[in-house]
C-alpha cells in the first residue's frame, strides 16, 4: 500500500482522536455559563475534564506535527493560508490552558469570573473555527498553480463553511452535555441530561443539513456511507439522551464525529487541499514526504500510538467515578492580598 | 519593516518567551520527583511538604509553558511556510516524534499526578511524576534534534527535481554531533535554572525564619531544600561548562562565522585572544570594533586546544562563503550581527555567575548542619533566581542570531548540501498587515500572561511550605473506607480545580 495514502488516513485518525476527545471538553467549557449557575457547580463541570483535557489537546499537536512530517506542502499551504483564523484558535487555546490550570490558584470571585470568561472564549472559538476550516477544505479553496492559498481571509467565511462551524459547535455542545451527564451526579447531572436531549435534536437537524450539502455539492458517492452512519448516530443520540442511556449516547455522539471526519477526509481524497480550480489542487502525492520519511514515521507511529491509547485509556479508568457538588473540596487557593494572612500565621507560629 | 522582519521578530519573541518557562519545567519536574521519592522512601513528611510546595510552583509554570508551546507547533507553517516546504521531509519528523513520544506522556501523566494523590497507590503516583520528568527531557531532545539539524544539516540530501531537502538517514539526524552537545548543554542549563530556583526560594525562607527566631523550622524544612538546590547547581554547573566547551569547539568548525562574530574577530589570526570587552560602532562593520580587554591566545586554545592555532576572521569567511555558497549572488552578508552575537554570548556566560554566587554563598553558610540568617544570603538568593533564565535567553539569542543569515546553515566542513537563507523561508502569502496583527496580539496576550504568571509564582513562593500535609494515598491505612460507614468510600476529591 502506498504510504502517503496510509498517512492521509493516519492524519484523519489523529484528527478523529482530537475531535472526539477535545470535542467533549470544548463542550463542557461551552456549557459552563448555562449549566454552572454557581461556583460549586461550575467546579463540578470543570473537574469532570480536569485530569484529561490536556492529554486530549495533544492529539491536535500530534496532528499538526504529523502533517508537517508527512505532508509538508499541506502543512505549509494550509497554515499560512488560514493565518488569521489559526491565530484566533491559538489565542483561544492558550488562554484556555492557563485558565484551567490557574483557576483554583487564587480564591476570589473576580479571578474566577475572568478565568471562566477565558474558558468560555477558549472553548467556543476553536470548536466553531475548526468546523469552518474543515468545511473550507471540503469545499475547496483558492490555490494558485504553486499551491499557495490566495483567497484571503473573508473568502473563508462562506455560507457552507459557516454552517460547518455551527455544526461542529453544536456537535461538541451535545457531546459535552452527554459527557457531563455521564460523569456527574446530582444537579449538574439532571441539567446536563436535559440539555443534551434538547441539543441533540437541534444538532441532528443542522448536522444533517450540512452533511447532505457537503455530500451533494463536494463529495463522492462512497461517502454517502459516512453520511448514513452519521445520521444513524445522530438519531441514536436523540433516542439515547431521551432514555437517559448516557453511555450509549456518548458512544453514538463519538460515532457521529468519526463519521464526520470520514466524510471530510473522504471528500478531500485524493487531494489534501482541493482547489476551486481543480488543476491547482494539492494532491496527497504532491504534498507528501519521501517514502523514507514516511517509513520512519510509520514505525514510530505503529510503536507509540498503541501505547498512547493504553495509558490515556487507563487515565479515564482511574478517574471513572461520577462526581457531584459533594465531592468538590473547599477552595484551596490563596488571595493576592496576603499581608494580613501572613501576619496571622507568623504570630501563630511564634506563640 | 517588511513581512520578513516582522515574522522574525514574532518568531524570536514568542520563542524566547516560551523558553522562559521551559527550562524551569525541565529541571523542576525531576527535582519535584526526587523530593517525592525521598518522601515515599523515608516517610519523612517534610519531603511531602516540599513536594507539594515546589509542585504547585511547577504547575503554575507548566501551564504557561504548555500554552505558549502550542504556538511553536504551528508557526513554522504559518510564518515560515517556504521553510516548511523546503525542510518538512526532515524537520517535521522530530517534531512529530516529540508530540507522540513526549507530549502525550507529559500531559497524561501530569493529569494523573495532579488529581491522583488519593486515587493511586503511592509508588504508582510517584512513577507518574517521574514519567512527566523524563518526558519533558525527552521533549527537549527531539526539539533540539530539529534545531541542531538547522545548525548542522546532516542525514539529508538535496533533490534537484523538487528543490527540497530529503531525509536519507534518521539516525544521523538523531545522533547529530551538534545535538549531542546541544542536548546536555540545554538540559544542564535547565537543571541550573531549577536548582537556582529551589535553592533561591528555600534560602530566602531559611534566612527569614532564622531572623524570626524559628530556627527549628528553617533547619527542618528549608535547609534540605537549599542543599538539594545547591547540589543540583553544582552538578549542572560543571556539566554546563563541559558541554558548552564541546559545543563551542564544534561551532568553530561547523559555523565559523558565528564564532568569529561572537569574538568580533575581524581578520584571520594565529594565537587569537579571547575578548573580554570590545566596543563597536554598532554599524556591524568589523573595522569599527576596538578590543579593550583581551586574554592572549585563549580563544585559539578554546577552539583547538592550542594557544597558537590559526582562527579564521570575519573578512576571510565572508569571502569564502560568497565563493562557496553565494550561487552567483555577491551582495549577501554572511556575517551575523556582530553586536548581538558578541554581547549575547558574553551575557549568557556572565549570567551564570548569579547561580555560582548563590551556590557558593549558600554552601558556605549552611556548612556542617548550620542554618543562616545572613541577610546577604537572602539578597543573593533573590538576585540569583532570574539569572539562569536570562542566561538561557541570551544563549538562544546567540545561537540563533549567530546562525544568520541562514535558517539552515551550510557547514564548511562539507555538510553544506542543504542551505537556506532566512529571507527565503518566510511565507509568501502572509501579508505584513497580518503579521502586524498577530505580533500585536501576541505582545498583548503574552504581557498579560507574564504578569499573571509572575504574581502567581511570587504569591505561592511567599506563602511558603505548609505546616502539615496529609498523606491521602489509598495505601495509607487511615484512608481505607470504614466498612460501617458507606459514605466514607465517597469522600471529596483531594484536589480539584
Amino acid at each position: 500500500m502506498d504510504l502517503s495514502i496510509l498517512w492521509f488516513g493516519l492524519i484523519a485518525v489523529l484528527w478523529t482522536g482530537y475531535l472526539v476527545l477535545e470535542g467533549f471538553d470544548f463542550g463542557v467549557g461551552m456549557l459552563l455559563p448555562f449549566l454552572g449557575k454557581d461556583d460549586k457547580n461550575r467546579r463540578v463541570m470543570i473537574n469532570t475534564i480536569g485530569p484529561v483535557w490536556d492529554g486530549n489537546e495533544v492529539w491536535l499537536l500530534t496532528a499538526g506535527g504529523a502533517t508537517f512530517a508527512a505532508f509538508p506542502e499541506w502543512y505549509a499551504t494550509m497554515f499560512s493560508g488560514f493565518y488569521l483564523p489559526l491565530l484566533l484558535i491559538l489565542v483561544a487555546l492558550i488562554v484556555r490552558v492557563v485558565a484551567f490550570e490557574w483557576r483554583g490558584k487564587i480564591n476570589t470571585d473576580t479571578w474566577r469570573a475572568w478565568i471562566d470568561r477565558a474558558i468560555v472564549f477558549g472553548s467556543y472559538v476553536p470548536a466553531i473555527l475548526w468546523g469552518v476550516a474543515f468545511a473550507n477544505l471540503v469545499r475547496g479553496v483558492e490555490l494558485d498553480a504553486d499551491h499557495q492559498y490566495v483567497g484571503g481571509f473573508f473568502a473563508l467565511l462562506n455560507p457552507f463553511a459557516l454552517l460547518g462551524g455551527v455544526t461542529t459547535g453544536l456537535l461538541f455542545l451535545t457531546h459535552g452535555a452527554i459527557f457531563l451527564a455521564l460523569k456527574t451526579s446530582g444537579e449538574i447531572h439532571e441539567k446536563s441530561s436535559k440539555v443534551a436531549s434538547t441539543l441533540s435534536v437541534i444538532t441532528l437537524v443542522v448536522a444533517a443539513a450540512w452533511a447532505i450539502w457537503a455530500q451533494l455539492a463536494f463529495s463522492v458517492a462512497w461517502t454517502w456511507a459516512a453520511v448514513a452512519v452519521a445520521a444513524i448516530g445522530l438519531v441514536a443520540v436523540v433516542i439515547a439522551t431521551r432514555l437517559r442511556r448516557e453511555g450509549w449516547a456518548f458512544i453514538a455522539s463519538a460515532v457521529v464525529i468519526v463519521a464526520a471526519v470520514v466524510l471530510i477526509f473522504g471528500s478531500m481524497y485524493p487531494d489534501v487541499m482541493p482547489a476551486l480550480n481543480p488543476a491547482n489542487s494539492l494532491s496527497i502525492e504532491a504534498a507528501s514526504s519521501t517514502p523514507y520519511t514516511l517509513t520512519v514515521m510509520t514505525w514510530v507511529a505503529a510503536f507509540l500510538t498503541p501505547l498512547v491509547l493504553i495509558y490515556q485509556g487507563w487515565t479515564y479508568w482511574v478517574f471513572r467515578k461520577r462526581i457531584s457538588a459533594e465531592h468538590i473540596p473547599e477552595h484551596a487557593g490563596l488571595t493576592f492580598a496576603q499581608v494580613t494572612a501572613r501576619k496571622d500565621t507568623a504570630s501563630a507560629a511564634r506563640s | 519593516m517588511d513581512a520578513l522582519d516582522l515574522a522574525r521578530w514574532q518568531f524570536g519573541a514568542t520563542t524566547v518567551y516560551h523558553f522562559i518557562f521551559v527550562p524551569l519545567t525541565i529541571g523542576l519536574a525531576p527535582l519535584v520527583a526526587i523530593m517525592q521519592t525521598i518522601w515515599v522512601r523515608t516517610q519523612n513528611e517534610t519531603w511531602l511538604r516540599l513536594t507539594k510546595f515546589f509542585g504547585k510552583l511547577m504547575l503554575i509554570n507548566f501551564a504557561i509553558g504548555v500554552a505558549t508551546g502550542i504556538v511553536q507547533e504551528f508557526q513554522f507553517g504559518m510564518n515560515w511556510s517556504e521553510y516548511s516546504r523546503f525542510v518538512g521531509d526532515v524537520f517535521g519528523a522530530p517534531l512529530a516524534m516529540e508530540a507522540l513520544a513526549a507530549f502525550f506522556v507529559e500531559s497524561t501523566f501530569l493529569g494523573l499526578w495532579i488529581f491522583g494523590w488519593d486515587k493511586l497507590p503511592k509508588k504508582i503516583h510517584l512513577a507518574c511524576i517521574w514519567a512527566v520528568a523524563l518526558a519533558t527531557n525527552l521533549s527537549a531532545f527531539f526539539i533540539l534534534a530539529a534545531n541542531s539539524w538547522m545548525q548542522h544539516p546532516v542525514g539529508t540530501t538535496f533533490n534537484l527535481e523538487t528543490g527540497r531537502a530529503e531525509m536519507t538517514d534518521i539516525w544521523a539526524v538523531l545522533s547529530n554531533n551538534t545535538l549531542l552537545a546541544a542536548f546536555p548543554h540545554t538540559i544542564t542549563a535547565a537543571f541550573l535554572t531549577a536548582g537556582t530556583f529551589v535553592a533561591g526560594i528555600a534560602a530566602w525562607w531559611m534566612v527569614r525564619l532564622v531572623r524570626q527566631g524559628q530556627e527549628e523550622k528553617a533547619r527542618e524544612v528549608y535547609r534540605p531544600a537549599v542543599q538539594l538546590g545547591v547540589i543540583t547547581m553544582l552538578i549542572a554547573g560543571v556539566g554546563l561548562g563541559i558541554s558548552g566547551h564541546a559545543q563551542g569547539q564544534l561551532m568553530f568548525e561547523q559555523q565559523p562565522t558565528k564564532m568569529a562574530a561572537a569574538e568580533a574577530l575581524c581578520s584571520t589570526t594565529d594565537g587569537a585572544s579571547f575578548s573580554l570587552l570590545a566596543v563597536g560602532d554598532l554599524t556591524n562593520n568589523c573595522e569599527g570594533v576596538t578590543h579593550y580587554i583581551e586574554i592572549p591566545g585563549l580563544l585559539s586554545f578554546l577552539a583547538n586546544n592550542d594557544f597558537s592555532s590559526e582562527l579564521r576572521g570575519v573578512d576571510d569567511l565572508q569571502a569564502e562563503y560568497t565563493a562557496r555558497y553565494g550561487d552567483g549572488e555577491t551582495d549577501v552578508n554572511y556575517i551575523p550581527d556582530l553586536t548581538i552575537t558578541y554581547w549575547s554570548f558574553r551575557l549568557m556566560i556572565g549570567m551564570a555567575l548569579g547561580s555560582a554566587a548563590l551556590a557558593l554563598t549558600a554552601m558556605w553558610l549552611t556548612r556542617q548542619g548550620r542554618v543562616s540568617g545572613n541577610k546577604w544570603l537572602a539578597r543573593i538568593a533573590l538576585w540569583a533566581i532570574p539569572t539562569p533564565f536570562l542566561a538561557s535567553a541570551f544563549g538562544w539569542i546567540f545561537t540563533e542570531m549567530g546562525r544568520q543569515p541562514w535558517v539552515v546553515a551550510p557547514n564548511p566542513t562539507g555538510i553544506d548540501e542543504i542551505r537556506l537563507l532566512t529571507m527565503r523561508g518566510v511565507s509568501e502569502v502572509v501579508s505584513p498587515t497580518e503579521v502586524v496583527i498577530s505580533l500585536a496580539v501576541f505582545v498583548v496576550l503574552y504581557t498579560v500572561l507574564a504578569v499573571a504568571w509572575f504574581r502567581l509564582m511570587k504569591r505561592y513562593a511567599v506563602e511558603g511550605v505548609s505546616d502539615t500535609e496529609k498523606d491521602v494515598s489509598p495505601d495509607n491505612p487511615d484512608n481505607q473506607p470504614d466498612p460501617d460507614d458507606p459514605a466514607s468510600a465517597d469522600r471529596p476529591l483531594s484536589f480539584a480545580y
